[in-house]
């Protein structure tokens, strides 16, 4: 029994995010899995790739992301999953606003649509560097626009103000949306000005990923279960989201 | 018309399953879903004194027929709980309060806590097997178990809860203990001490090596635990390992369970376990004859 897997491609994707590539199959589009790196740490990760070469696509920002992060092709990870609810992906004209490494549930998404008139692409980042996944987007989309912070790349400002004025030249029936939990109360604000409805994908503390321990919860849903992809209407009434946040312990922290 | 409300040791529940210490009990939210979903009673996460951050993952290995967990106690502690219990005690269903400590008088400190909070009940976790200094390593001797117990209903008015290991060859003295001590009901089982190891990468999976085995795998051993003790003691045993079905429940019930605890089947079966459970159980009844579904408690034995 092989119960870990090999790396089998490892890509540079920006500055300090990684691409790993492994045989996994199975999951929807905006799903996760637990991955460990043995004698570290185990975290979630959404599927930057799915089909038989999934994919994860990590920032390093951590302990256990630095850690894969400096993975090469032939090292072996364990990945237990798909877990979650992703993306509800319907009908229509679609728009989809990843904020840095929030791009990675978005481009599995961008794959299973696989129409690229029928859905638009908004990708920010703090600056150019941070820009990821921008040329397979335009393989998949025939609008894909680009924001950064500090204006290095596409139009300086917000992905969320490149995203509302992208709402107000065209019409769109969802928006879909990941990246920091700041960016995404914004999104939902603009989304609700232009009168679009959105699903957006939640990140928290995770411990067992399977829907028991209970460390993911926001306002009573798991972000493993019932997420990591919730609907406007839910997260509107939420009382902890772009607020506050849970700690190893249980506890609550303000954003 | 067929009944499932239960009444044991002072507590009254609307139906006999109650969400098991350890799921989905760490904030009050959810454990208000666990009891809107059906829950006759919900459990809370075991709590300290201190906040304690747990393990680092892996915490949890999943298995074809359970699950190995090592969480380590996480919690916020019993001061922030305070918050928790006032939105847990808001749902539909009395909330029982785990506790956990090394010390005869931080139990009564933390039930006191939690009575004043509004639990119900307080159940006594002295068989987690998979943190240093609790749990398991005092509930297996029944000195300490037996003035554990009497300590804590010395200090509280609620009903006190004991849950117990299947990790030892003593279960039934420490079964007597707890009544000795003056315990009001048993909660038996606790998961089994187990493991998981990675071939590939050599070592064992989870951080803490060693974790506590949960679901349909151990199904067995905690219902011959229930029938042993039912046969041993006359306070009333609340059953649990591995229920997933009505027929999973009735089991326990015969074997002498007056209710049973549903964890790992939260996270295997959904929420909406509670409700398959209890549908179940009423279909049972009805098909039957039975009015009552304490009609069924320890038929096994007859």
């Amino acid at each position: 029994m092989s119960d870990l897997v090999r790396i089998e491609e490892v890509a540079e994707q920006g500055r300090g995010i990684t691409t790993l590539r492994f045989r996994f199959s199975g999951g929807t589009p905006g799903q996760f899995v637990m991955v460990w790196v043995p004698g570290v740490d185990e975290v979630p990760m959404s599927l930057s790739y799915q089909g038989e070469l999934a994919g994860i696509t990590v920032k390093n920002i951590g302990e256990a992301t630095a850690a894969l992060s400096s993975l090469r092709e032939g090292d072996r990870i364990g990945v237990r999953g798909p877990y979650g609810t992703g993306w509800m992906i319907p009908k229509g004209r679609l728009l989809c606003v990843g904020g840095g490494v929030g791009m990675a549930p978005l481009m599995s998404a961008l794959d299973a649509i696989n129409e690229p008139s029928s859905v638009d692409v908004a990708i920010g980042a703090r600056d150019a560097g941070e820009i990821i996944f921008d040329e397979r987007a335009k393989e998949l989309s025939q609008d894909v626009r680009i924001s950064t912070d500090d204006g290095s790349r596409g139009v300086k400002g917000t992905v969320v103000a490149l995203a509302a004025s992208m709402m107000a030249e065209k019409k769109y029936d969802m928006v879909l949306g990941c990246g920091p939990e700041i960016m995404l109360r914004y999104l939902l604000a603009a989304c609700k000005d232009a009168g679009v409805r959105c699903q957006v994908s939640l990140e928290r503390l995770m411990k067992c990923g399977a829907g028991l321990c209970g460390s993911c919860v926001v306002d009573g849903l798991r972000v493993c279960v019932e997420g990591p992809v919730f609907f406007d209407e839910q997260v509107e009434g939420m009382s902890e989201f772009g607020r506050c946040k849970r700690t190893a312990s249980g506890g609550m922290t303000r954003a | 018309m067929t009944s499932l409300t239960v009444t044991f040791a002072g507590l009254s529940l609307r139906n006999p399953t109650m969400l098991a210490s350890g799921i989905m009990d760490e904030t009050g939210a959810s454990m208000r879903r666990m009891a809107e979903a059906g829950a006759g009673a919900v459990v809370t996460k075991s709590i300290g004194r201190e906040a304690r951050d747990g393990y680092p993952n892996p915490t949890l290995v999943e298995l074809d027929d359970g699950y190995i967990n090592a969480m380590g106690l996480p919690g916020p502690g019993i001061d922030a709980f305070e918050e928790e219990m006032a939105e847990a005690v808001k749902g539909p269903s009395p909330v029982i309060g785990s506790l956990f400590a090394a010390t005869p008088d931080d139990f009564a400190f933390l039930a006191q806590r939690m009575q004043r909070y509004g639990a119900a009940a307080v159940e006594l976790n002295m068989s987690c097997p998979h943190a240093k200094g609790y749990g398991m390593e005092i509930g297996v001797d029944p000195d300490m178990v037996r003035s554990i117990v009497r300590e804590v209903k010395r200090a509280v008015d609620i009903p006190v809860l004991s849950k117990l290991t299947p990790n030892t060859h003593r279960l039934l003295e420490v079964g007597k203990a707890v009544e000795e001590g003056g315990g009001d009901a048993i909660v038996a089982v606790n998961t089994v001490k187990a493991m998981a190891i990675s071939v590939d990468a050599r070592r064992p999976v989870l951080y803490n090596r060693t974790g506590g085995l949960s679901g349909p795998a151990i199904k067995g051993v905690g219902l011959r635990c229930v029938y042993e003790l039912y046969a041993a003691v006359d306070v009333p045993i609340i059953g649990v390992g591995g229920i997933e079905t009505a027929d999973d429940a009735l089991e326990y019930m015969m074997a002498g369970a007056v209710a049973v605890q549903i964890g790992s089947a939260v996270g295997r079966k959904g929420i909406g376990v509670f409700g398959q459970v209890t549908n179940g159980m009423t279909k049972y009844l009805e098909a039957n004859g039975m009015n009552s579904i304490g009609e069924v408690v320890g038929l096994a034995h007859e």
